[in-house]
């Protein structure tokens, strides 16, 4: 097993899930509850020192009990060595933390994750939508339950009868 | 319809005379200054810049002073991927836009969707501003958006400036 995951595993045996090695990239699998603390802890530990939040993404299994899947990419730019962190929602109560107070560059990403696939952030400092508007109704466009061509709103042109 | 004469200088120097029909003047200088509106929403605005490049400069057809503002443009080049929230902003640029006005979409993504079948993306600029000059290609070539040109142009030589349009305009 990798040493990163080793570490991780022996700190926090309670949060960890699982890890996986492929081609030079390590996953690492934690539960929601202990997120956080591992991301702060790889975050702050010297010998590991991730201090890029590279990117956020979510994936939606629509088969699976626990429905989402929140990815955190995370690198170390003075260590240069990348580490993947995978954690799982259910749809019922998809809440996740914010990453924003470790990482600032999360969030507009956490934003982007939240109006596509409609997962919370705990404690995120400006938890809107980002791409679509403001008093879009239709959903969250990236659930795989969500229809390819939307519900109609890309072809109503409200402002084509706006007087002013 | 009025006639004019405009003083064309011989080669020995003397002024000849030309007449035609005041519209026609009109027409004429309408369709030699087009100043199109900078509209490049995805990767056929590289096309469109590629076609202002001196490679294949589109000032030889009057098309190359490029505005960044509406108020004063009158050819609007709507070139790329068409999204919803884009709409009320291109219909917007399109009213502030001075008559006569004229709207060339370039390329599949600004004429039908093309493959964007998708919830944020509009299927056809054509369902909130009226387009004059379809150009298909993903992306056109230049060559294909000075053809495109070449037709408003033609057009626009058709268009009625002082009695009222017909209602078929044969191209």
């Amino acid at each position: 097993m990798h040493p990163i995951a080793e570490k991780i595993q022996s700190r926090f045996p309670e949060g960890y899930v699982g890890a996986n090695e492929w081609r030079g990239d390590l996953t690492v699998t934690v539960k929601r509850e202990a997120l956080h603390e591992v991301c702060s802890y790889i975050r702050k530990d010297p010998d590991l020192d991730y201090d890029y939040m590279v990117h956020v993404s979510s994936v939606d299994w629509p088969d699976d009990e626990e429905r989402f899947e929140v990815v955190y990419e995370v690198y170390s730019i003075r260590k240069r060595h990348r580490i993947r962190i995978k954690t799982r929602v259910p749809e019922h109560d998809c809440l996740v933390d914010s990453m924003t107070d470790l990482w600032m560059g999360a969030d507009f990403m956490e934003r982007e994750v939240f109006d596509m696939m409609g997962i919370r952030f705990n404690r995120h400092p400006d938890l809107r939508r980002i791409l679509m508007p403001d008093d879009y109704t239709e959903g969250y466009p990236l659930r795989k339950d969500f229809p390819v061509q939307g519900k109609g709103w890309r072809d109503t042109f409200d402002f084509l009868n706006d007087p002013t | 319809m009025g006639l004019i004469q405009i003083g064309k200088p011989s080669k020995d120097g003397e002024l000849g005379v030309m007449t035609l029909s005041l519209e026609k003047v009109v027409n004429w200088a309408r369709k030699g200054s087009l100043w199109p509106m900078t509209f490049g929403l995805a990767c056929c605005a590289i096309e469109m810049i590629a076609a202002v490049s001196s490679r294949y400069d589109i000032d030889r057809y009057g098309a190359g002073v490029f505005r960044a503002s509406p108020r004063q443009s009158d050819l609007m080049i709507v070139a790329g991927t068409v999204c919803r929230r884009m709409a009320p902003v291109i219909r917007k640029i399109y009213d502030q836009m001075p008559e006569p006005k004229y709207v060339i979409s370039m390329g599949s993504c600004a004429t039908s969707g093309n493959i964007y079948d998708s919830y944020s993306v509009v299927q056809g600029v054509d369902r909130f501003v009226p387009v004059d000059i379809y150009v298909p290609g993903c992306p056109p070539t230049p060559e294909a958006l000075f053809d495109g040109i070449l037709k408003l142009q033609d057009r626009i030589m058709q268009k009625r400036v002082f009695t009222t349009q017909p209602e078929q305009v044969k191209v």
